[in-house]
């Protein structure tokens, strides 16, 4: 669905998705990665538990929200990747209330 | 990459937001002795024009084009200004005393401020057509902060599909990438020309022009280009699959999808602005709410300031003229310029904005988008969150919910997460059809602090003495 652009070597970051290891980039968003990855599905939505990705990818949008390390209903594409990172998509109605 | 910077519990400005107005009000402020701290939430300076400007894995200048270069005269000049940086801050609260609420590196922190230049920039406007939370479907704008920020190109069938400049210029950066672009199904309606055709003879002066056909040429020579198309729709399952268009009178058509970037065109996020109180009121030309301000962009509340394209969309240059304009309206209030000074300082950038704002009206009213993928109909989603359809709200203002903010109450539209950020101009436009009244006199979702989530591990943190606030900040 995405591919990198060759050019220059950015370091790679370790991260784990839903417990498989995948390798990001430095500077990615938890969203990037999980595009980069094959990801278009990143949790379902808390009503009709319909399938959701990245849409926005400016933080307007909360269709990408995921658990990351352990916390839910973060915004995948407002948090960078960080070595060792946890990565889970979500189901359903576990939807952060505001 | 992380950056500390010891933060005062009180300083004389705050600018929030790193775009182009936000870098641009912050330099002028900080050099003109104004103790000036700029609040952002990307981790890096730029807002979403210039996003990953210092560190983009994009490095072939001509991917990205020089109006993407341009933004690094302009964190160089901030950085080199005094005023101090920091990234990485989600703000969910400005009172009109001038306290403002953020979130930075997990802790909640308060800052009183003098002034206040709000410069939190344009977001996409909604496009709710059938399919569109499918995965797989994403904005143009999404796509080029992919490309921007990871140097990532979509591979296998790319379709684009909308109206309005951001779009052709995300399929030649494609292009220029070497990515390859099924379609571009472009739903601009023909009558628009007429209406836009009287105010060509401005924009035949507009530095934009020759760009903008050196970019239209460009792809076309490219790409197929399918226009006047109408009844978009998206079909898949778990993702999207195919898309089922009309061009013109011509019968239905579907062609297959792996990713379809959507676009028409950006309004002003107001979401702060709002919140606080500001007036605003509702451009017929841009099809959206903008904020009441006067010429130094100053809003119904004296102490706070609206720049960029949050004022109302007019291009990245305008924005930083904008900032600029500002911050010496700030400087003088604060009393480190006098009048006199803060004219004559303000002539270059009033220059600069009457150059770029030629043809203005011209983009505006030929790539203004369709009422039909502007105003959903049927099961079509308007509220993505809640799950809230079309119909849904017809059915309430048949009931006699006449606002948006009866509909919050009655069909929790506006309540999930994203507080209406994203639906509010969709659940506006509907209500306005169903009524037949103008959306000027439907108004917006009143929006109430925090209006970005905060947790209470957040909240627990902030802090109960002014001299925790002192306590360094992470960014
Ligand atoms: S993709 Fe829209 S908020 Fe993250």
């Amino acid at each position: 669905m995405f591919r990198r652009l060759p050019e220059p070597a950015v370091a790679p970051v370790s991260i784990t998705i839903d417990g498989m290891p995948v390798e990001a980039r430095e500077g990615d968003s938890v969203a990037a990665a999980l595009l980069a990855a094959g990801h278009a599905r990143c949790r379902s939505s808390s009503v009709s538990d319909a399938p959701r990705g990245p849409y926005c990818m400016m933080g307007v949008c909360f269709d990408c929200l995921v658990e990351i390390d352990g916390a839910a209903n973060r915004q995948a594409c407002m948090v960078r990747v960080a070595p060792g990172m946890r990565v889970a998509t979500q189901d359903g109605r576990r939807e952060l209330r505001a | 990459m992380s950056k500390t910077a010891a933060l005062n519990p009180s300083c004389q400005l705050v600018v929030i937001g790193a775009g182009p107005a936000g870098l641009a009000a912050a330099t002028t402020a900080a050099k003109l002795g104004v103790d000036t701290v700029l609040l952002d939430e990307q981790p890096a300076p730029g807002g979403q024009i210039y996003r990953a400007i210092t560190e983009t894995p994009v490095t072939k200048r001509s991917i990205l084009g020089m109006d993407y270069w341009h933004g690094a005269e302009l964190v160089t000049a901030f950085r080199s200004s005094g005023a101090r940086h920091v990234p990485g801050t989600t703000v969910w609260s400005v009172t009109r005393e001038g306290e403002i609420g953020f979130s930075v590196g997990g802790a909640a922190r308060l800052i009183e401020a003098e002034r206040i230049i709000l410069a939190t920039g344009a977001q996409e406007r909604p496009f709710p057509i059938p399919g569109w939370t499918l995965p797989g479907v994403m904005t143009a704008g999404a796509a080029q902060i992919l490309l921007k920020a990871s140097g990532m190109v979509a591979e296998g069938r790319v379709v684009l599909a909308g109206t309005g400049p951001l779009l052709w210029l995300l399929a030649a950066q494609y292009l220029r990438a070497g990515g390859r672009i099924v379609t571009v199904l472009d739903t601009t309606p023909p009558a628009n020309r007429r209406a836009a055709l009287p105010y060509l003879p401005n924009f035949l002066g507009s530095d934009y022009l020759g760009a903008g056909i050196a970019l239209l040429r460009e792809v076309k020579a490219r790409v197929p280009v399918i226009g006047d198309v109408r009844s978009l729709r998206l079909l898949g399952e778990n993702r999207v699959r195919e898309v089922v268009y009309q061009s013109g009178t011509a019968p239905e058509r579907r062609i297959g999808a792996d990713l379809v970037l959507l676009h028409q065109g950006v309004v002003p996020n107001l979401n702060l602005a709002n919140a606080i109180g500001c007036r605003q009121e509702w451009h017929e030309d841009q099809l959206c709410f903008v904020p009441v301000i006067d010429a130094w962009g100053t809003s119904s509340i004296e102490r706070v300031a609206i720049a960029g394209d949050g004022a109302g969309i007019a291009g990245a240059r305008i924005a930083a003229e904008r900032g600029r304009l500002a911050a010496l309206e700030a400087a003088h209030r604060l009393g480190r310029i006098d009048a006199y000074r803060r004219d004559a300082e303000a002539v270059a950038p009033r220059r600069a904005i009457t150059r770029f704002d030629k043809g203005r009206r011209f983009i505006d009213l030929m790539y203004r988008p369709r009422a039909e993928h502007r105003v959903p109909q049927g099961d079509t989603l308007a509220c993505r969150c809640e799950e809230i359809t079309a119909q849904q709200i017809v059915e309430a203002v048949k009931l006699g919910s006449t606002g948006p903010n009866q509909m919050k109450s009655l069909l929790r539209c506006g309540m999930g997460p994203c507080q209406g950020r994203l639906c509010g101009l969709t659940i506006t436009e509907l209500i306005a059809s169903a009524r037949g009244v103008s959306p000027a006199d439907v108004g917006y979702f009143r929006l109430r602090p925090p209006i970005k989530p905060i947790t209470l591990a957040e909240l627990a943190s902030l802090p109960k003495s002014e001299a925790a606030v002192q306590a360094v900040v992470r960014g």
